[in-house]
């Protein structure tokens, strides 16, 4: 167990270090001179040439890349003399559009994301597994064709197209919501529910289509197995026969693909923050590519990275816990 | 109509000495499994009648989809949806068939339980072996987990797994396939039903472990005087073990009688052709003495 996991962390931080290394090479490679950025219009050599000093772009690329990664460890300093500014760890450098610590971007930011997918991820849970049970239980029936066709269907709206359908019903025409703020839960729990509930919605809509599918095929296969007739033969409770015979061995599988997407939404939720005006760390990439924010975006696709990797290796060992036949050596 | 009557009419004659073929367990008259599929009704077990005795065992042989498995799936009541079943089957006196859910739930595992071919993909491979005979016992004579935990390891000694404490623990895979089997028959037997249907419980497990299966379910049997109905397309085993023998071919009865009738005197062309298709039964059955 402890080599396992040895070896898990270890691929984990190639894996991160590889994606920071191909990450800055293509800000490097790729993107225009952040110093020309940065200084604008009414711009002279010299001050373009004391802005690269100090951001430390006129260093070679393996200077630079070292520099970022030390930062992100120890913290790094920019500029020097009375110029000097400390970036403490973790260092993601300051955003180039308002100078704030990018890290402290990350901070404010994660809660409202974090929000968002735990939310989301509720939801399409509850409904998507509620549905596919059902449909797996009825197989065949009215009920099961039409929630498996809703499904097929609601699995390929589009998100902004979801998002402005609500809005423009719900908000607009009806009038049942307000429109999205950004208030904290502390302050107003009503308004703040009220607001989250259609990136919620928009967001868990896909996903619970596609989980209510899998559900289904996953209990129908369970059903027809071998050791589903010998509980049956046991004379055990329906209530029992169903929760450990059936339910357990189909929804452990899904645990797998839920840890996958979960991760995937703590990266951000680009179109939904975008569409519902929610500062999100999806907004937050949104913004930073539409403006070339370096630091920004660079901080974005790390956190992406960081939390699909580690999501990864939590979902296997969540279900080395839940199924028997999975031994780590 | 094919030449036999219900057996009701026509009590064993040659019945063996052991076994108590007058005392009747389970009586399945003119039982008839129709089955809808997309080409209509079709009837899978056609006007079948045996008889069980306590302590009896009764071989039920034929080719795959002869109607064993489903003769064996009407009496637990455990057939598909939307499978029709008519004629009558009674355990110990009561009928089955039209009893309701709760009824036939009382009746799985208390007083008929089953064992199956595959014993790896029949035990949920995510619960101990210990937990899923402690369930069983439970669902019908209830009792704490502790008192549940003590049965299962006695159930797991009396079939011969070493270390039945520690090994109530560990999962399905963690034993051998002869093993498995063998908690499948713990499992069973551990309400202590009069009826045992065994289908196939050898077919998937090689010769040796094969032989010492048979073993044991004949010993478990001496010991608790259950009445088993054993499936099975292998003739050499069943002359080993029944004292009745009923061969089926499409759905059909084609032969009932003892073992003794049926093997040397086969009354019908595919019963003969059946036993022609092994050669020397009396060779296969020393074999098997001599591995144990």
């Amino acid at each position: 167990m402890a080599r396992y996991l040895a070896g898990r962390i270890t691929g984990l931080v190639l894996i991160l270090f590889l994606v920071c290394l191909f990450t800055y090479l293509i800000f490097f490679k790729l993107s225009p001179d952040p110093a020309l950025m940065i200084c604008g219009k009414t711009c002279t050599p010299e001050r373009v040439t004391q802005i690269r000093t100090v951001l430390g772009i006129d260093k070679p690329f393996l200077t630079q890349f070292w520099d970022f990664l030390s930062g992100l460890f120890a913290g790094r300093d920019y500029g020097s003399g009375t110029n000097l500014v400390h970036c403490p760890a973790p260092c993601l450098g300051y955003s180039f559009q308002t100078n704030q610590s990018v890290w402290q971007m990350v901070l404010d930011r994660l809660p409202v994301t974090a929000t968002l997918a735990i939310g989301a991820a509720t939801l399409w849970l509850l409904a998507g597994i509620t549905m596919g049970l059902l449909s797996a239980v009825k197989e065949g029936t009215w009920w099961d064709r039409s929630a498996m066709n809703l499904a097929l269907g609601g699995a390929s709206i589009p998100n902004y197209v979801l998002a402005l359908a609500l809005q423009y019903v719900l908000v607009v025409k009806l009038q049942i919501l307000p429109f999205p703020s950004s208030v904290a839960f502390t302050d107003a729990p009503w308004l703040w529910f009220q607001s989250y509930l259609m990136p919620w919605i928009v967001l868990a809509t896909g996903a619970a289509c596609l989980y209510a599918r899998l559900t289904r095929a996953n209990v129908i296969d369970t059903l027809a197995e071998n050791f589903f007739r010998t509980a049956r033969s046991k004379g055990l409770a329906p209530v029992l026969t169903m929760r450990r015979h059936a339910l357990r061995p189909a929804l452990t599988p899904i645990v797998t693909i839920f840890g996958m997407d979960f991760a995937a939404l703590l990266g951000g939720a680009l179109i939904t923050e975008t569409v519902f005006g929610l500062n999100g760390i999806g907004k937050m990439a949104a913004d930073s590519i539409a403006k070339n924010d370096q630091p920004v975006i660079m901080a974005v696709t790390l956190l992406a990275a960081f939390f699909v990797v580690v999501g990864n290796v939590v979902v296997d060992l969540v279900y080395t816990a839940l199924d028997p036949r999975v031994r780590i050596r | 109509m094919r030449g036999q009557g219900p057996m009701s009419e026509d009590p064993m004659s040659a019945a063996a000495s052991g076994p108590d073929v007058t005392s009747e367990l389970l009586v399945v008259e003119n039982l008839t499994v129709t089955l809808p599929t997309t080409r209509g009704p079709v009837a899978v077990v056609k006007d079948v009648s045996f008889t069980v005795g306590r302590n009896e065992t009764v071989g039920i042989v034929g080719e795959s989809g002869s109607g064993k498995s489903m003769t064996s799936l009407a009496i637990m009541g455990l057939l598909p949806r939307g499978a029709l079943t008519t004629g009558s089957v009674r355990l110990d006196g009561v009928e089955l068939l039209g009893l309701g859910d709760r009824e036939m739930r009382r009746i799985r595992g208390a007083q008929a339980s089953m064992i199956f071919q595959d014993p790896l993909s029949s035990l949920n491979p995510y619960y101990t072996v210990g937990l899923q005979i402690e369930e069983m016992y439970r669902a019908h004579l209830g009792g704490s987990r502790k008192e549940a935990r003590k049965v299962a390891v006695e159930a797991l000694e009396r079939v011969g797994i070493p270390e039945p404490e520690r090994r109530t623990g560990h999962y399905p895979h963690q034993f051998s396939g002869g093993q498995r089997q063998r908690i499948m028959i713990a499992m069973a037997l551990v309400c202590s039903p009069g009826l045992l249907i065994a289908d196939e419980p050898t077919t998937a497990l090689d010769v040796t472990v094969q032989a010492q299966i048979l073993r044991l379910l004949a010993d478990l049997q001496r010991q608790t005087r259950t009445g088993m109905v054993f499936i099975t397309h292998d003739l050499a085993v069943i002359s080993s073990i029944a004292t009745r023998v009923l061969v089926m071919c499409r759905g059909e009865q084609v032969e009932y009688g003892t073992a003794e009738q049926v093997f040397s005197a086969p009354e019908h062309a595919y019963t003969r052709r059946l036993l022609e298709s092994i050669p020397r039964i009396t060779d296969d059955l020393s074999a098997d003495e001599v591995v144990l």
